[in-house]
């Protein structure tokens, strides 16, 4: 039961990831988007982790790709004719390709559990409380570090959103 | 022009937070709320018609039940939307006051035109017609809303009337100086 | 006697538990439309809503008058209107989205209610067991996610209904829900950081909140959490309005600037879903705000259900059966609720609508630094209260 549950939601995940790429309409495409992190919701639920669903849900489909249909709609993009792809595009996507494949590769290889019943522990998600433990003894560092470049990327979208008329404005 | 300046005075605190505000609003708002309703349950209840209302346009007669209209035809001139028709006639030779003056043989209004001004009530050298207290006209067809004679009489009835002129000229024409 | 229910398969026990929800949520979120004509009515001196009765009830005596008076025809004539109304599809719009925006705006209106706990009682172990469809550990969390997912509805019918009007409607939804959500959630932070203090359970779940509402007498727990976050409620309470889409911040539909804003294009059945999905909204909203902060199902502070259960047992011998306390809960929880939703409609009816800039401005420039001071403040007060008791 739990493994067909999966697989609807992986498909579902899948194929609205392949939608975002592929159609042409953008509103379209963020709504795909939507449905595809509604879906990483579902696969995060399946996995007993409800705090991480509820996240996912929570920031991404309910501000984040809001805030991406905002921006659709004020630049109102409609679907032009499509540039051919650059040389580069084509090279890095070829690459990344090949990555996916020996990632996956490795996980066909390696990936196998040997390991005792991991159903057994506690999942570290499960629980509120062990999930703030976690993140503040455990994982203190890069939640530091995300919060930091978060930070940088505020600063940044500050600087460049402000137009600065000369050096005077800045002091 | 002797100019008064009016000093703004710059909000309090409270008053920029809005919220006494908002208190005070919805302490009105629920003052309303328990308070009895002001609305008229119209078909059933009627309004109080006051005195000198202009309503519908209507023919009277005087208390001795003699139409006062001479047919003279000047609401019809004066009438500003043209809502008046009158065919003047011969009064009917049996009647009181046959040969002395003329009656309408026809008087229509129609309601889809007239404006409700009062002109044709001020006009009237006979007081013989009144904008009375109907003030709500309805109707299926555009025919129905042309009032003719009859129902204009129907709707006026009989107004007392201080002159009683058909009176006053019975008497002088007993008494030998008409006129 | 209820045996034969607790049988049952649970998938089976599920299904009707969630119909019996809606079937509740439905009716008092279509009444809300008769509340808000007759409450509008009265604060401005009419009767509203009071002559449509159906001929073949007009004999009855004293009863059908009353009901007529009340407009409760006059709601199954405006339900009927919207069934059975021609629905048009204006040329210029993009059907799909056109279609698809009034059911995704009922989906999350509908789902919140989920995890929102509207009573308890006291199993046969005398452990007190919430009614709740589905008692998650990170119940608020779960109401907060679903419902941010409304905003799609609005900006889909504003985006899809390719007018203008629709469209204004549709930004300024989704820039206002976006906006005050952050509010939200950080004006409720205190309160969980006072129900999971040091040596707490680690939770969100609502019923844990109310759990800490229900102190008997002269206790700490007595008192209600609107009196000790009273800044936190007032934030929550602000934010809920914007969120609802409700006076003063209607400004996604603000009929005297936008015609109807994102719904301008909708008529007939398709519009009654936005209307709905926004009385279920406000329902929900405000069951959370009373789980929060008004003590959820107690119907006093001091005086929690079980106590008044146990104070019942004198008069009604029954008064402690699962089943009678279970119903009294519900119906001291639906009560709050309307007349916390007869609350927002006085507001409605009383305060004019904010222009958008104000809108924004409270939004970011007020509520979110207040809720940040509130959230510190509060952290502090906590953390000093948890060093002493050590």
């Amino acid at each position: 039961m739990a493994d067909l549950i999966f697989y609807i939601f992986a498909a579902f995940t899948a194929g609205s990831a392949l939608a975002v790429v592929l159609t042409k309409n953008t509103v379209a495409a963020a709504l795909a988007l939507l449905l595809c992190l509604v879906g990483v919701a579902g696969i995060f639920v399946l996995l007993d982790a409800f705090l991480l669903a509820a996240l996912m849900v929570f920031v991404y489909a309910g501000a984040v790709v809001a805030l991406f249909l905002f921006i659709v709609m004020l630049l109102d993009v409609q679907g032009g004719v499509r540039k051919p792809f650059k040389k580069a595009t084509i090279v890095s996507s070829v690459f990344a390709f090949i990555l996916l494949l020996l990632g996956l590769a490795s996980f066909a290889h390696k990936g196998v559990q040997t390991t005792g019943d991991l159903g057994a522990a506690a999942p570290v998600g499960a629980t509120l409380k062990s999930y703030g433990e976690q993140l503040f003894t455990t994982y203190l560092l890069p939640v530091q570090i995300v919060g930091f470049l978060l930070l940088i990327a505020m600063l940044g979208v500050i600087v460049l959103s402000k137009k600065f008329e000369g050096l005077e404005d800045i002091k | 022009m002797a100019v008064i300046p009016v000093d703004r005075k710059p909000l309090t605190f409270a008053e920029r937070t809005y919220i006494p505000q908002i208190i005070g609003g919805l302490r009105t708002t629920l003052k309303h709320f328990f308070r009895p309703t002001v609305t008229l349950q119209y078909p059933e209840q009627r309004p109080e018609i006051p005195k000198g209302y202009r309503g519908v346009p209507t023919l009277v007669k005087d208390p001795n039940g003699r139409e006062k209209c001479v047919s003279c035809q000047l609401c019809e001139f004066v009438c500003p939307p043209k809502a008046i028709r009158i065919a003047p006639g011969e009064l009917p030779a049996d009647s009181a006051n046959a040969h002395v003056e003329k009656g309408p043989q026809a008087f229509d209004i129609d309601m889809l035109r007239c404006i409700y001004c009062g002109l044709c009530q001020e006009v009237c050298p006979e007081e013989a017609i009144f904008l009375q207290n109907q003030f709500s006209m309805s109707g299926y067809t555009r025919a129905e809303m042309v009032n003719n004679k009859a129902r204009l009489y129907e709707l006026g009835g009989t107004l007392p009337d201080q002159h009683f002129k058909w009176d006053k000229k019975k008497a002088a024409e007993e008494h030998g100086n008409a006129h | 006697m209820f045996d034969f229910y607790f049988n049952l398969p649970l998938i089976v026990r599920l299904v009707v538990q969630a119909g019996a929800v809606i079937l509740v949520l439905f009716p008092i979120a279509a009444a809300c439309s008769m509340a808000e004509r007759k409450i509008s009515a009265w604060i401005q001196g009419r009767p509203g809503p009071n002559r449509t009765v159906p001929p073949f009830l007009a004999w009855v005596p004293v009863f059908v008058p009353f009901l007529q008076r009340l407009g409760v025809f006059q709601l199954a004539a405006d339900g009927g209107k919207f069934v059975f109304k021609q629905d048009p599809v204006p040329g210029h719009v993009n059907k799909v989205y056109f279609i698809l925006a009034p059911i995704i705006a009922m989906i999350p209106a509908l789902s919140t209610i989920v995890v929102v706990p509207f009573g308890a009682y006291v199993d046969s172990a005398g452990k007190l067991v919430p009614i709740v469809l589905a008692n998650l550990d990170i119940g608020l969390l779960a109401v907060f996610a679903v419902s941010s997912l409304g905003v799609y509805s609005v900006i889909l019918a504003g985006w899809a209904s390719n007018s203008k009007y629709s469209f204004l409607g549709g930004v300024r939804a989704s820039a206002q829900l976006v906006s005050y959500e952050l509010a939200m959630t950080l004006s409720v932070l205190p309160v969980f950081l006072w129900v999971n203090a040091p040596g707490g359970q680690g939770t969100l779940s609502l019923f844990d909140v109310v759990q800490l509402q229900s102190g008997v007498g002269l206790h700490w727990n007595s008192v209600w959490f609107i009196g000790y976050f009273p800044v936190s409620a007032f934030i929550f309470l602000v934010a809920l309005f914007a969120e609802t889409n409700r006076a003063p911040f209607d400004m996604p539909e603000s009929e005297s600037e936008l015609v109807g804003g994102f719904h301008t294009e909708y008529g007939a059945f398709k519009w009654s879903l936005f209307f709905v999905a926004e009385y279920c909204h406000m329902v929900v909203g405000s069951g959370v705000f009373i789980l929060l902060f008004l003590g959820g199902w107690n119907p006093l502070p001091g005086l929690p259900l079980t106590a008044l259960v146990d104070l019942l047992h004198g008069v009604i011998p029954f008064a402690t059966h699962p089943l009678f306390m279970g119903l009294l809960g519900i119906g001291i929880f639906i009560g709050k609720v309307i007349l916390s939703i007869f609350f927002f409609m006085w507001v409605r009816w009383t305060l004019p609508r904010f222009r958008y800039d104000q809108v924004m401005d409270l939004g970011w420039t007020k509520l979110l630094p207040l809720s940040i001071a509130n959230l510190v403040i509060y952290t502090l007060g906590i953390a000093g209260l948890a060093l002493l008791q050590k």
